[in-house]
């Protein structure tokens, strides 16, 4: 096997996605908004909790979609930053007693810095190494939140307790609801400002260096910077995610932000579609429903049910709910013709 | 300096766990260059059906013959059914694959076996080996099954015609095609003896680290830093890898205070990083050269 010269055709690490597949219309987004807005003045506490998780794990599944599906590079890691962030913002508001909504920045602009810096050693890997890495970063992540040395702070295996906020200026709204909007407009900004993003110049150096790494270095694109950037903008926007899912659930401990909470992340992007971002909302849904639903059948049973339908949708729709928005879209405009 | 030796010894006795998951993940790497993240998974799963084999009143030896028998079929029943239409599916859809898999396999044997831990009886009995409180007779059998199997595989490969092929197969697909391999069947076949040499892993950890769903993810993890660090194409090179991460982890354990089990998981992770970056290739790989 002596291989000085060998040539290696290799799949693509993702498939190529223009930019403008990656939104709705403006139609559908207003239904979209316009559903989530009114929706939680209908259903009971316990619903609008779950949907604030859904926005906030479509926010994570989101950030994924941004440097996978945006600049080709994987991460099975996504718990870590998730971590990084609920911690950050849990440390800050038990600790420091700062207000809820200003630790979030912060756990962005560690969770960015975290990310930006993993990023680095990053760069020289692709493909299935990149996932190795950040394989073992989040599998390594609960060990290094119970170490000792920080468990002054971090409550070690105990994990840290987080009070729910109340609605500010005496608004008559529940907990729930209050965070519940609150994550919506948080939500709703990132989303906005992810989809300016990919459109802007940093998102097509994104693109290209997904498409072609080289042709991209070969066009000036700095190949390095950008996929560190990538790297941080994705950690940062999880680590937002994860303060956010720190206040919503009230707790954080170190066996909450497993190699588990990765896989899901990972399966939400592929069922919602690779670089499709609003596709973010409906692996958000697969995530939380799916487990519920299959442990209502058989207790134990939901990782099976879980990993089924996710070969069901490689198999029949490989680009995830996307493929059906579009299916969906001829169709209705077969059913306009006639 | 005898801390040291002891430690260096017992380093090899854990090292031996990680070289038997390390051969198997060079094995599939070699045959579909893809991780399978799946691999412990499937290991652990085999290791439960030797198990449920010998509650059935099977006896040892006759559990892990058939054991490894059922591991290579199923190995090669779950490529052809899921990972073969996914040949020229893109890097991600075949990791998700294997994530998909792995949730699978986990939550299946879970509902089978249930999540309680279960003692996993040894061949070679678990008095001291030599006199020694550091290495135990399983510990040494161990190490001896891991260098057997690293022996049958140089010859498989070296010396007969099947293993010359896959070797084909996996250098230059398209003219091994040429020249008459079914490169697809040696794919399988790669997938078959890599659950096959993961269930005798299995077997061999089950001991240590005791029987349960969940028992392979940090021994994986190890695995992956051991087949990294002795170069993702090399099955000697995996083998020493593992040693030589058995023996890194507990020396690093004994005179970097502070640094104790539970950081073992960090451990891996910064020793997978470090050679990744400094080293992409590992210790006996080739490096590859790409032509664009």
């Amino acid at each position: 096997m002596s291989a000085a010269e060998e040539i290696v055709t290799e799949a693509p690490a993702v498939e190529a996605v223009p930019k403008r597949a990656m939104t709705l219309g403006y139609g559908t987004s207003l239904i979209v908004l316009a559903a989530l807005i009114v929706i939680p003045l209908f259903v009971k506490n316990f619903i609008i909790f779950q949907m604030t998780m859904l926005l906030i794990y479509a926010l994570a599944v989101m950030a994924l979609n941004i440097l996978t599906g945006g600049s080709g590079q994987f991460s099975l890691g996504q718990s870590a930053f998730y971590a990084v962030g609920a911690y950050t913002s849990a440390i800050l508001m038990e600790h420091a007693g700062m207000n809820y909504a200003l630790t979030l920045p912060i756990a962005g602009i560690v969770c960015f810095a975290f990310g930006f810096l993993f990023g680095q050693p990053a760069l020289r890997l692709s493909g299935v190494y990149l996932a190795l890495a950040t394989f073992a970063l989040a599998t390594a992540m609960p060990q290094l939140l119970k170490l000792g040395y920080f468990e002054e702070w971090t409550g070690g295996v105990q994990g840290l307790v987080v009070t729910k906020p109340d609605a500010p200026f005496g608004l008559p709204l529940s907990q729930d609801m209050w965070l519940y909007y609150f994550t919506l407009v948080i939500s709703i900004a990132i989303y906005v400002a992810s989809v300016n993003l990919l459109r802007s110049r940093s998102g097509r150096a994104f693109m290209a260096i997904r498409d072609n790494e080289i042709a991209a270095s070969a066009m000036g694109v700095d190949v390095a910077l950008y996929k560190t950037l990538a790297f941080g903008v994705s950690a940062g926007i999880t680590g937002v995610a994860g303060g956010l899912g720190a206040i919503a659930v009230q707790f954080v401990a170190p066996d909450g932000y497993t190699i588990q909470l990765a896989i899901s992340l990972f399966l939400g992007m592929v069922v919602g579609g690779v670089g499709w971002l609003p596709g973010s909302i409906v692996g958000s849904a697969f995530i939380i429903f799916v487990p519920n639903i299959a442990e209502s059948f058989s207790k134990g049973l939901s990782g099976a049910v879980f990993g089924v339908l996710l070969f069901l949708v490689i198999f029949l729709v490989p680009h995830g709910a996307r493929q059906i928005a579009i299916i969906a879209q001829q169709t209705m405009a077969k059913f306009k013709k006639n | 300096m005898e801390l040291f030796a002891n430690q260096v010894l017992a380093g090899i006795a854990t090292g031996a766990i990680y070289a038997c998951m390390a051969l198997a993940v060079v094995m599939i790497y070699q045959a579909i260059d893809h991780l399978n993240f799946a691999q412990g998974e499937m290991a652990m799963f085999s290791t439960f059906v030797s198990w449920q084999l010998m509650q059935w009143g099977v006896p040892y030896w006759g559990a892990f013959v058939i054991t490894v028998v059922f591991s290579f079929f199923a190995g090669i029943v779950i490529e052809r059914l899921l990972f073969k239409p996914l040949a020229k599916a893109p890097i991600l859809t075949n990791v998700a694959g294997f994530i998909a898999l792995y949730a699978i396999i986990n939550s299946v044997a879970g509902l089978i076996w249930d999540f309680t831990i279960k003692q996993y009886p040894t061949p070679f009995g678990s008095s001291p080996f030599l006199g020694s409180q550091l290495i135990s007779t399983h510990q040494a059998g161990m190490i001896g099954v891991t260098l057997l199997m690293l022996v049958l595989l140089f010859f498989f490969f070296r010396f007969t015609r099947v293993g010359l092929a896959m070797r084909a197969a996996a250098a230059l697909p398209e003219s091994a095609r040429l020249v008459g391999i079914n490169t697809s069947w040696m794919i399988a076949l790669g997938w078959g003896m890599a659950a096959a040499i993961g269930s005798i892993a299995g077997m061999m950890i089950a001991p240590v680290v005791f029987l349960e769903p969940n028992m392979m993810l940090g021994v994986l993890i190890y695995g992956f830093a051991a087949a990294v660090l002795g170069g993702l194409s090399s099955p000697f090179g995996a083998v020493v890898g593992g040693f030589l991460v058995g023996i890194f982890e507990n020396l690093v354990g004994t005179y970097i205070p502070g640094v104790g089990n539970e950081l073992k998981l960090p451990i891996a992770l910064a020793l997978i990083i470090t050679v990744l970056v400094v080293k992409p290739a590992g210790l006996f790989g080739r490096a590859i050269v790409k032509r664009v």
